[in-house]
């Protein structure tokens, strides 16, 4: 306990601080490993989705409060963006959308706990931890979700346009077919860039925002308020945007599958 | 940086919260709000219908009315024409009536001058009898003399 409350204290050893919530709390070795930080909070997070979810499902009254309410408030917002932007038939779309924006939203926001909370906890537990508290700022799941919905879109593609239009697609885009494997170059590139940039995307800045409230905790006790406040406040912004963004790009993405270019 | 084995148990965890939103939360709640804006819809539909009935109703009211006064004034026209009907006729009555009385009455005067006439005549002659028998009487026979008396009452 001395130890592990010496281990946290930020400005004894800073590289060390930054370098210990770094870490992901990790078992096993190689590929074969699990961070069971990300593992554990997602599906704790996507637990609370499912109860929230079917809670307001279940309330039937005529005129919605609380709970269905708001849930039907979010519903309507994403269904409108998907409304806007896919035209296609697909009964999964809109609630993939859902999910997505409820859950980015939800991984995203962990950000706003404490930095040292999850460590704190697990060493009040006698665990020697260094866990990250947001499962976002793990590749893994950014890119679960990205390469999930690409997979999607592929399945889509061939669906809308059948295995000869989404080959030809390839081939014949967007120099024609005299241009053939530089097409293909092209778009390949293309395809894949579109997973990665996602999954990216919402890495990069969420690991940003992290950052910056390891970087304010090195700070003296009487300075971080005056730092973190505005930035939790700014980040909240951050949050919701880049949630905003994971879904509509996921919906921008489906669409693109659907149509022919 | 390192993409491990987390990356599958993430997706798990993904494509299951998606079944689950899907299959549990989106379709009932969607379900539920498009029946309710299609409740109120229909709702706003009855309405308007219903408003459009109340300005029919009015509209049939306001005919009927109309046609209601036209009536009236027309009774009252014909009530009119009737009574100065009957003031008319009855004024017409009233003069025959009248004029058949004054008839009457002339009759009767007549009748009575005439029956007066009668009677003086009678006691005229009654008179002259009386007085010529005076006079014959000793000379005169009453019963002799009675055919003479009768042509002389006749004559007067």
């Amino acid at each position: 306990m001395v130890e592990a409350l010496k281990m946290l204290s930020p400005s004894d050893n800073p590289t060390m601080y930054i370098h210990d919530h770094l870490a992901y709390w990790k078992i096993g070795h190689g590929f074969w490993s699990l961070n069971l930080d990300t593992i554990l909070i997602g599906a704790l997070l996507a637990l609370v989705i499912m109860w929230a979810g079917r809670k307001a499902a279940k309330d039937l009254t005529e005129v919605p409060t609380g709970l269905r309410n708001f849930m039907e408030m979010i519903v309507d917002f994403v269904d409108e963006q998907v409304r806007n932007t896919f035209h296609g038939r697909s009964k999964i779309v809109a609630p993939l959308a859902f999910t997505v924006f409820v859950w980015v939203f939800l991984m995203n926001a962990m950000d706003l706990l404490p930095v040292d909370l999850l460590d704190l906890l697990g060493n009040a537990m006698g665990l020697q931890l260094h866990a990250r508290i947001v499962p976002s700022n793990d590749l893994n799941t950014t890119f679960a979700m990205s390469i999930s919905v690409f997979i999607l879109s592929l399945y889509y593609g061939i669906k809308a346009k059948g295995f000869g239009g989404f080959g030809k697609e390839f081939l014949y885009t967007p120099f024609g077919k005299y241009l053939m494997p530089f097409n293909l170059l092209m778009k390949l590139v293309e395809e894949i860039a579109k997973p990665v940039s996602l999954a990216m995307r919402l890495f990069g800045n969420m690991y940003a925002g992290e950052l910056i409230f390891f970087l304010i905790a090195l700070l003296p006790f009487w300075v971080q308020p005056l730092l973190s406040t505005p930035w939790a406040i700014f980040h909240i912004l951050i949050i919701t945007i880049q949630a905003f963004i994971f879904m509509v790009l996921t919906i921008v993405y489906l669409s693109m599958a659907y149509e022919s270019h | 940086m390192n993409v491990n084995a987390t990356i599958i148990g993430q997706m798990i965890t993904f494509i299951i919260l998606v079944w689950f939103v899907m299959k549990y939360v989106w379709t009932p709640i969607t379900a539920a709000m498009e029946a309710r804006s299609k409740k109120i819809a229909d709702g706003l539909a009855a309405s308007e219908r219903g408003q459009h009935d109340l300005e029919l109703a009015a509209h049939r009211a306001e005919d009927i009315i109309r046609q209601a006064r036209e009536k009236a004034s027309e009774v009252i026209a014909l009530a009119e024409k009737r009574g100065g009907q009957i003031v008319e006729e009855a004024k017409e009555q009233a003069r025959t009536e009248a004029d058949r009385l004054i008839a009457g009455a002339k009759a009767e005067i007549e009748q009575e001058v005439y029956r007066a006439r009668e009677s003086l005549r009678q006691q005229v002659a009654q008179l002259a009898v009386t007085g010529a028998e005076q006079i014959l009487r000793r000379e005169v026979d009453l019963k002799v003399h009675a055919e003479l008396l009768a042509s002389l009452q006749n004559e007067i």
